[in-house]
């Protein structure tokens, strides 16, 4: 519940600011997941968030990311309230601010590598040239110059989740969302993948959340929160 | 064994609930060619039925029939037959159909001699209170269908049209034969007397004596008749009038097929799609155990139990379509094929065993494709995401497709079978097989050449139709099909209607046409008639023609002769001729001009001296030029009337045509017809105009069920793409639940599928246009021309077809707007997680 960033950074303004989220669910069991849950990240930050399956994690990724709604709290990333935004307008602050890694790679098998890359890219209306010059530098960024032109079926599962990083990158967000991005992976490639995202969020300086069952994964952020039902609070190392 | 059924039954079972919308579709549309198929069925053979009960009915159990021209032969021929050793009973019969007063129709009078028929046509014998009435030349025995049809009971009066005079006659009652077919019965004496037939008959019914070798003694026979006279057993007489209409028939029952076959592909497209979606599941319970074999062997029975499901409600809406087509159309479905006929509907066992397997045929061949492509994955492959596309090279097969193409149109060239454009059909077959099969190349390379939008949703629909060419195929296959059907019958039917219209234009320069009757055998106008007619007062010219109707071969109906007056040296001036017509050299039979069914039927090709049987006997003439002919199809030759009137004696016509002097109307004339003209007021008299619209009106008339069987391939075709696109949306749910993350709006993701609609509706349409048009050109050039004998020219109704396209155009990007916005209804953030 501690508000875990209060005495780390008081002088500066937040990026991503929560404060007093709660989420319940209706329906024939209605339950609440979460309450009471606060957190701001700087521009840099880059942190983990554990806590048990069910408890919430993946929907408070969604919560930010203006995927689903919050019975009360506040969001706001920058200047902006999520909150008060409707459908379209929390879209084009996801196509500008935001970059989401999932799980299950979600790489459309129809593009190639390069035109997965520069989907972000083509929402935001950016020529061509751009485009390819961008997508270019993303993709040598992650390891992967040599594979623009390459349909996704011919990846590993590693080389597509650095596919799906770099599409998370490439159009410079203030913040990234990731979500067990290394659960189909094996340790070593995991432990490559989650490397690749720690650098590039540092090196575009967004913030990142990544969610995660594994330590190890939590280990390559700056730090580790843990979500209970009544909000988030640092987690002890080790 | 036993567990891995249930397996694969869970499995399939699941996907139908989660594929039901589209199943039901699948089923709806075998159910609908089904329906159309066994309505068409039902009803041509049902009258068909009723033809050959008539036939039966009216020939009794005799052996053999004399028959000869429609007008009759020389009744001396009739106790020579009977007196032939071998002949048992002769039964002289005169049929005629007799116009009756009061309406446009025509009664069938048979005139028989009570004696003789009573042993060959005993149910042709009415039990007469006064035995002596079946002699009285004033009375006729109604068949009870014919009492029921004109209200009359024994005692009534019923008016014919002979010549221009009435004819009444007494009903004495009811003929014990013929519940269903309308035909009158009399004393053949008074049938001759009263129809003007005096010495002539129109048939001998004869029944041989035991022992008698029927084939020989026919040969015999035959050798014996005059010209123009045939013996043949009744059944000849059956074979040719089932003839005349049995490639309207066949057409019929062709274009419902093409429903069940546009219905067969929208399952594949159905299925085809659930393989794709289901890939990972089916590689599930290969991982499982289930074998390969039993894998294909589920799908198949998944794609049979669509079909018998199809098949069963196709059978029962048949049947209700069947009824109520006849009774708002008629049995004929409008052509005239079977004016008179009242048919029962009796479910034929075997139409009904051929359209459910039909049906079900349909669905399983629809599904053959994909369920061996399903069983065929590789297990480890089909698991990972983003191996769909992998299941579709398979259907990109290019030399199988170039193949049925350079068959189709080699098929296209053969001659007919049997009188029937079977090779035109597998021509049509073979280029729509060919061009779906090239389809995910076509599709390939018409998206690789549109540039690439700026709007980045349809840009990413461009990039996705190009990156899964295969999905788009399948989800075009059956709006393919619809649309070059639907283009090509368009085509075919302009082009014939211009045609017609053309011809009428052409074949009526008259001003004012005369005819005796509508319909029937027995209304002409005497000599004296067309003299008074030629004499009134604003009439400038006046041409008759004489009709009648030859026998020229017995298992073929009859061929029309038209004696009439017309320059030998310009007879371009009186027909459409196709081709430059040839005077016949000095010493060569005269000419006669013969239509171009004459020349595929009877091989009656100009220059080529042939004979007609005139008055019984043989006449040679030339053919001098062939014309070109929409009133029939059966072969029609004419002859200058006055070489006509040298040959038989007989001056009366059935038809006029008269030019006026400046200054006078259709309405003057008709009247000074009515006032000069004893009888003149039963003539049918009208303008060209009226001719031409009547004629349009009847063209139209019977093409209006190929309409309708036509849009009912479109809409299946429609259906087949909404349901592939509601199939394709569903699959990648995933891929808008990722795109909605990363930012595209609602509306982008429905702006995108919309794209998609379009563009593949759009290359639907081009590849049915040029598909279509190739088609048309085969059912013009080849089944027209071989079913009915009739040639004409291409004309392409621009305006039709851009409106159609438009339509199709708007209701499939609709669709495809609407597929996606059901999608979009759903919760993106689970669609990202969903594991299947």
């Amino acid at each position: 519940m501690a508000a875990c960033h209060a005495e780390r950074r008081p002088l500066r303004s937040a990026m991503l600011s929560v404060h007093g989220l709660t989420k319940r669910y209706g329906g024939p069991r209605p339950r609440t997941v979460f309450t009471d849950v606060d957190l701001e990240l700087e521009a840099g930050d880059y942190v983990a968030v554990m806590g048990e399956s069910g408890i919430g994690k993946s929907t408070l990724l969604n919560l930010v990311a203006g995927l689903d709604r919050a019975d009360s709290g506040s969001i706001k990333l920058g200047d902006i309230e999520l909150t008060t935004l409707d459908d379209d307008a929390l879209t084009l602050l996801r196509r500008t601010q935001m970059g989401f890694v999932f799980q299950a790679f979600h790489i459309l098998p129809y593009l190639d590598v390069g035109q997965n890359v520069a989907l972000p890219l083509s929402l935001l209306g950016i020529a061509d040239d751009d485009a390819v010059r961008r997508v270019a530098a993303t993709l040598a960024a992650v390891g992967l110059a040599e594979r623009a032109a390459s349909p996704p079926r011919e990846l590993s599962g590693g080389e597509l989740q650095r596919v799906a990083i770099a599409r998370a990158l490439v159009h410079g967000p203030r913040l990234v969302l990731a979500d067990e991005p290394t659960g189909n992976l094996d340790p070593e490639t995991a432990s490559q993948v989650l490397r690749v995202l720690r650098e590039q969020v540092k090196a575009n300086g967004a913030a990142g959340i990544l969610v995660t069952h594994s330590r190890v994964a939590a280990e390559t952020c700056d730090r580790t929160l843990l979500l209970t039902p009544h909000g988030l609070r640092e987690r002890a190392p080790g | 064994m036993n567990s891995e059924m249930a397996a694969v039954r869970v499995i399939l079972a699941g996907a139908f609930a989660q594929n039901r919308t589209r199943s039901i579709l699948s089923v709806l549309a075998i159910a609908l060619g089904v329906a159309l198929g066994y309505a068409v069925q039902l009803i041509t053979q049902s009258a068909q039925n009723e033809l050959a009960l008539g036939v039966r009915t009216l020939s009794g159990d005799a052996d053999l029939q004399v028959r000869g021209p429609r007008s009759g032969f020389d009744e001396s021929l009739y106790p020579e037959l009977a007196r032939l050793p071998e002949v048992a009973v002769a039964s002289p019969v005169v049929e005629v159909d007799a116009k009756l007063a009061d309406r446009e129709d025509v009664l069938k009078i048979v005139g028989i001699d009570a004696f003789r028929a009573a042993e060959i046509q005993p149910g042709l014998i009415a039990e007469a209170g006064d035995r002596l009435d079946l002699f009285r030349p004033d009375l006729l025995f109604l068949s009870p269908a014919a009492a029921h049809w004109l209200d009359l009971a024994a005692g009534g009066a019923l008016s014919f049209q002979v010549a221009l005079r009435d004819v009444t006659l007494t009903v004495a009652g009811l003929a014990p034969a013929g519940e269903q077919q309308r035909f009158a019965v009399m004393d053949i004496a008074g049938a001759q007397s009263n129809f003007d037939r005096l010495g002539m008959i129109t048939r001998v019914d004869l029944r041989l004596k035991p022992g008698v070798d029927l084939a020989a003694f026919r040969d015999r026979l035959q050798q014996r008749l005059p010209a123009g006279i045939a013996v043949e057993r009744p059944e000849a007489s059956l074979a040719a009038s089932a003839s005349v209409s049995r490639s309207y028939r066949v057409n019929l029952n062709v274009l419902a097929l093409v429903a069940l076959f546009t219905g067969g592909l929208l399952v594949f497209s159905t299925q085809a799609l659930a393989v794709v979606r289901r890939r990972a599941q089916f590689a599930l319970l290969r991982v499982l155990g289930v074998t390969r074999r039993r894998l294909v062997a589920s799908l198949l029975a998944e794609g049979a139990l669509i079909g018998a499901a199809g098949g069963v409600l196709g059978l029962g809406a048949g049947y209700v379509l069947a009824e109520a087509a006849v009774r708002l159309i008629g049995p004929d479905l409008g052509s005239g094929y079977f004016r008179g006929v009242a048919p029962t509907l009796v479910p034929a066992p075997l139409a009904l065993v051929l359209c459910f397997g039909l049906g079900v045929a349909a669905a399983v061949l629809g599904s053959v494709v994909p369920a061996f492509e399903a069983a065929r994955a590789s297990p480890a492959q089909a698991l990972k995401a983003g191996d769909e596309e992998r299941a579709f090279a398979r259907l990109r097969p290019i030399w199988s497709g170039a193949a049925a193409i350079a068959a189709g149109a080699i098929a296209s060239f053969l001659p007919p079978v049997a009188g029937l454009p079977l090779f035109g059909y597998l021509a049509i077959a073979l280029l729509l097989i060919g061009t779906l099969m090239l389809m995910p190349r076509i599709a390939a390379a018409v998206l690789a050449v549109i540039p690439s939008p700026r709007d980045a949703a349809s840009r990413l629909a461009l990039l996705q139709l190009r990156g899964a060419p295969g999905q788009a195929a399948v989800s075009l296959a059956a709006i393919v099909a619809s649309m070059s059907l639907m283009i090509s019958m368009a085509i075919m039917v302009t082009s014939f209607r211009d045609a017609l219209d053309l011809w009428l234009e052409r074949i009526l320069p008259a001003d004012v046409y005369v005819r005796a009757a509508a319909a029937g055998d027995t209304s002409y106008m005497t000599p004296v008639d067309q003299a008074r007619i030629a004499a009134l007062p604003g009439v400038r010219r006046a041409e008759f023609v004489r009709e009648q109707q030859l026998l020229l071969d017995p298992s073929r109906p009859r061929v029309v002769l038209l004696a009439r007056d017309i320059d030998p040296n310009d007879p371009g001036r009186r027909l459409a001729l196709v081709g430059a017509p040839s005077t016949p050299p000095a010493g060569t039979p005269p000419p006669a001009w013969v239509n171009e069914a004459m020349v595929d039927l009877y091989g009656f090709t100009a220059g080529k001296v042939v004979e007609l049987p005139i008055a019984g006997k043989p006449s040679a003439f030339t053919v001098a030029g062939v014309w070109r002919d929409y009133a029939r199809p059966q072969g029609a030759v004419v002859i200058e009337r006055e070489r006509y009137v040298a040959l038989s004696g007989d001056r009366t016509a059935t038809n006029g045509a008269l030019w006026l002097a400046p200054g006078t109307d259709l309405d003057q004339v008709s009247r000074a017809i009515a006032r000069e003209v004893p009888g003149g007021g039963k003539l049918d008299v009208a303008a060209p105009g009226e001719v031409r619209d009547f004629s349009l009106k009847i063209f139209d008339r019977t093409f209006a069920v190929t309409y309708a069987l036509e849009l009912a391939a479109v809409v299946i075709g429609l259906l087949g793409l909404s349901s592939s696109f509601g199939a394709l949306v569903l699959a990648r749910r995933r891929e808008f639940g990722v795109l909605r993350h990363i930012g595209m709006t609602r509306r982008q993701v429905g702006a995108m599928l919309a794209s998609e609609g379009l563009a593949v509706s759009g290359i639907g349409l081009v590849v049915g246009l040029g598909l279509g048009s190739a088609i048309s050109l085969i059912l013009i050039h080849v089944v027209n021309r071989q079913s009915f004998h009739w040639g004409m020219g291409v004309s392409v109704p621009w305006a039709t077809l851009a409106a159609a396209a438009l339509v199709v155009l708007a209701l499939s990007t609709l669709t495809a707007w609407a597929s996606g916005r059901k999608a979009m209804s759903d919760d993106v953030v689970r669609a990202v997680k969903d594991d299947w």
